[in-house]
This record gives C-alpha cells, sequence and structure tokens, in this order.
C-alpha cells in the first residue's frame, strides 16, 4: 500500500514538473549566466578553427575561444530574420575585417525549429558566412524561454572562466556600428 | 521501486523536452497571433489517393483573379499548401519559409498554392506580414473549405489541416501529405519528393 502511494506521488510530481520547468524557463537576462547550451561540432575545419573546438560530439556554446560571443537565434521561415541576414552577414565582416575585433568576437548563429537542410537554404541564400547551428527540435529554443525571432544574445567570457550576459534582446540590431562599440566596451572592461 | 526510481529523471527529462509548443513566434507579428494550443494532429480522412487524377478546384486569389488548378496542366508541376488558419503560430511560420524557398520550388519546374479557409481580407492582412509572397494564395472561404473537402482535409473544426500535395504536369496526384497539425511540415522531404515528380517526367 505504502509502496503504491509512492507511486502516485511520484507519477503527480511527473505531470506538474513540465509545466512548473515551462514557468521556469525566462529568456535569458543581462547580467544573468547563459544556460549550457550544447550543440554539435560543425564538421567543417574551418568552422572548428574559427570556434577552437576539435573533434567530433556536442560542444558547450561557453567553450568558444573569445572575449565575446554573440549568439542570433533565429529562423528561415522568420520574416524578419530573412530581411535582417544582410544586415548580420555586415556585422560579421566589419568583425573579420578589424585586426583589433576578429580574434576577440565570435559571432554564431542558431536555427530554433530548423532542420539541417533548413539553416543549409538559408546559409546558402544568404551567403552567411559564420558558423550557423541547427536546433530542429527547439530544444535550445525552449532553454532560451521560447524567444521570439530573431533574437540576439551577447556573452562576456571573463578571465576567471566565468561569463555574463551582456546583451539579449529581441529584433534586429538597429545599428551596427553602435553594437560594435558596445561591444568594445566590454573587451575594454 | 527502486528499478522504477532509477527512471524518474530520465521520464521528467523526456516529459520536459517534448511538451510544449513545436514553433518559433517571428517578431514580425508582434503580438498579434492567435496561440489556440494543441489540437487533435489529424481529424479528416484523405478522399484523393496518389496515382490518381487530382480534383479540379478554382478560387479566389489575393491578387484578384481566380486560379484553377488545370491552368498550371502540362506547364507545371504544382505544389498545394493546405493550411489551418490565418494569424495562428505554426501558419505564420510555415509560407514565409516558401516565400524564401523559391528557388528550391522553381528548381522544379513547380508552383506552389497556398490554400486556407479563411476569407480574402483576412489573409490579405496576415500574408502582408510576411513580405510580398511570390506564390498565389487562395480561399476557400466559401463555400466554407469545399475544395478542403474534396480532398478530403477539412476537419470537423472548419479549419483545413495541414497537407501538402503534389500534383504533376499531367494532373496525376503524386503526393499526398497529411501532417499533424501542430508541427511544421518537414520542407527536405516535400523538396525531395517534388525533385523524383519533376525527374520522372
Amino acid at each position: 500500500m505504502k509502496k503504491l502511494h509512492m507511486v502516485w506521488t511520484i507519477l503527480a510530481c511527473l505531470l506538474i514538473l513540465p509545466a512548473f520547468l515551462a514557468a521556469e524557463v525566462a529568456p535569458p537576462a543581462e547580467g544573468e549566466k547563459l544556460p549550457d547550451i550544447r550543440l554539435a561540432i560543425p564538421a567543417d575545419a574551418g568552422y572548428q578553427k574559427y570556434l577552437g573546438i576539435k573533434g567530433d560530439g556536442a560542444f558547450s556554446l561557453l567553450q568558444i575561444k573569445a572575449p565575446v560571443v554573440i549568439i542570433e537565434i533565429f529562423s528561415m521561415y522568420c520574416p524578419h530574420c530573412q530581411k535582417e541576414a544582410p544586415s548580420v552577414n555586415d556585422l560579421f565582416s566589419k568583425i573579420q575585417s578589424s585586426e583589433k575585433l576578429k580574434d576577440k568576437i565570435k559571432l554564431v548563429g542558431i536555427g530554433v525549429g530548423n532542420s539541417p537542410f533548413e539553416v543549409a537554404y538559408f546559409k546558402k541564400t544568404y551567403s552567411v558566412q559564420f558558423p550557423l547551428f541547427s536546433d530542429g527540435e527547439f530544444i535550445v529554443h525552449k532553454q532560451l524561454g521560447e524567444v521570439r525571432t530573431p533574437y540576439f544574445i551577447g556573452i562576456k567570457n571573463h578571465k576567471n572562466g566565468s561569463h555574463t550576459i551582456f546583451y539579449s534582446k529581441l529584433g534586429a540590431i538597429a545599428d551596427n556600428d553602435s553594437f560594435l562599440k558596445l561591444i568594445q566596451a566590454q573587451l575594454n572592461k | 521501486m527502486r528499478s522504477f526510481l532509477r527512471f524518474v529523471p530520465a521520464i521528467a527529462i523526456l516529459i520536459f523536452w517534448t511538451s510544449g509548443p513545436a514553433f518559433a513566434l517571428s517578431d514580425a507579428y508582434k503580438e498579434n497571433i492567435y496561440n489556440p494550443g494543441p489540437l487533435k494532429p489529424v481529424d479528416s480522412t484523405l478522399k484523393v489517393k496518389a496515382g490518381e487524377p487530382a480534383p479540379d478546384f478554382t478560387l479566389p486569389s489575393l491578387d484578384g483573379n481566380a486560379v484553377s488548378l488545370s491552368q498550371f496542366a502540362g506547364k507545371k508541376n504544382v505544389v498545394i499548401s493546405f493550411i489551418p488558419a490565418a494569424w495562428t503560430p505554426v501558419c505564420s511560420d510555415q509560407w514565409p519559409g516558401y516565400n524564401l524557398a523559391k528557388g528550391l520550388f522553381e528548381a522544379q519546374d513547380a508552383i506552389l498554392l497556398g490554400i486556407t479557409v479563411d476569407n480574402l481580407p483576412t489573409l490579405y492582412s496576415w500574408t502582408r506580414q510576411m513580405g510580398n509572397l511570390w506564390f498565389p494564395v487562395l480561399s476557400d472561404f466559401w463555400p466554407h473549405g469545399a475544395v478542403a473537402d474534396k480532398f478530403g482535409v477539412l476537419r470537423s473544426d472548419g479549419m483545413a489541416e495541414r497537407a501538402l500535395f503534389i500534383i504533376d504536369k499531367s494532373g496525376i496526384l503524386r503526393y499526398a501529405k497529411v501532417g499533424d497539425i501542430n508541427r511544421r511540415p518537414d520542407l527536405e522531404e516535400l523538396i525531395n519528393t517534388l525533385e523524383k515528380t519533376n525527374s520522372k517526367r
């Protein structure tokens, strides 16, 4: 009887748990930590070099070797993400063309609800040069509180190994130069 | 009991990750999307069969012209995308992707026809949030859902299913897929099937 009671209690907890956990997941807040987002290590050697990641399997976004990491949450099905793709490419070009910035800022995109096929099509259509990842089953999307797209997150990796979110906003980056100044201020800290 | 307890964390994680919506809303729609919540995945029975002629239809389109399936006979492969309702999450997340994928359809000599049971004014307001769609958007509003019903994709709640059909240039139905209404269909499967249809010609 006691065992039966325990089983029912556990089942009841399991039923309530999803709603409880879902309510707990809020979009990432500035000043807070990023959840442990794990992605497949890209097969492309150039991307591995860019990210400072080797091998196969999964890696954590916090393993990227750079003082600042910018994460774009996008979807090929999102009209604003499509419209903003050239502007994000421009941001990447500005970073890569600066000797001062290119090793200090890394940019990645995560296609939420997008299969590898869909991410590859988005990448090809807009000639995206930075690494894009597939989150086909919305796993990362749920970790990030199911934010709308596009959504940008900026991470500052500190010398002591910890990190802080310094930027977390829905919508396009209005002005790339101002955004780079904001990043520069983080780098100067 | 102990063996059951060992599985508790795994079950909890499974329930958590498989629960909740399967869509990501674009900022393009702001706060204007109505979320009906999870619906019965499929609520109709197909009336058409791959390998047989597709039923012809004529519907009003957003550009003011009537569009018939038969007008593409001998000219284009046709993909029909039925979606349940304007201003809902997954539907709002489907056609903008097809808009971007124009090249994938054109490469297979195909036209896409988007159909819902909404009326033209609603479709006009809604699709304007998506940018300029390259494909005709057709209203199956009146007689309500008559074309959806011809294909067997009219649900008991009056909405259409989330269904895809491929009709070849000779008017034969080559692919009929009624997917889970709560999930966006896999684009790769559609394009691969379209490619096979086109290569048979």
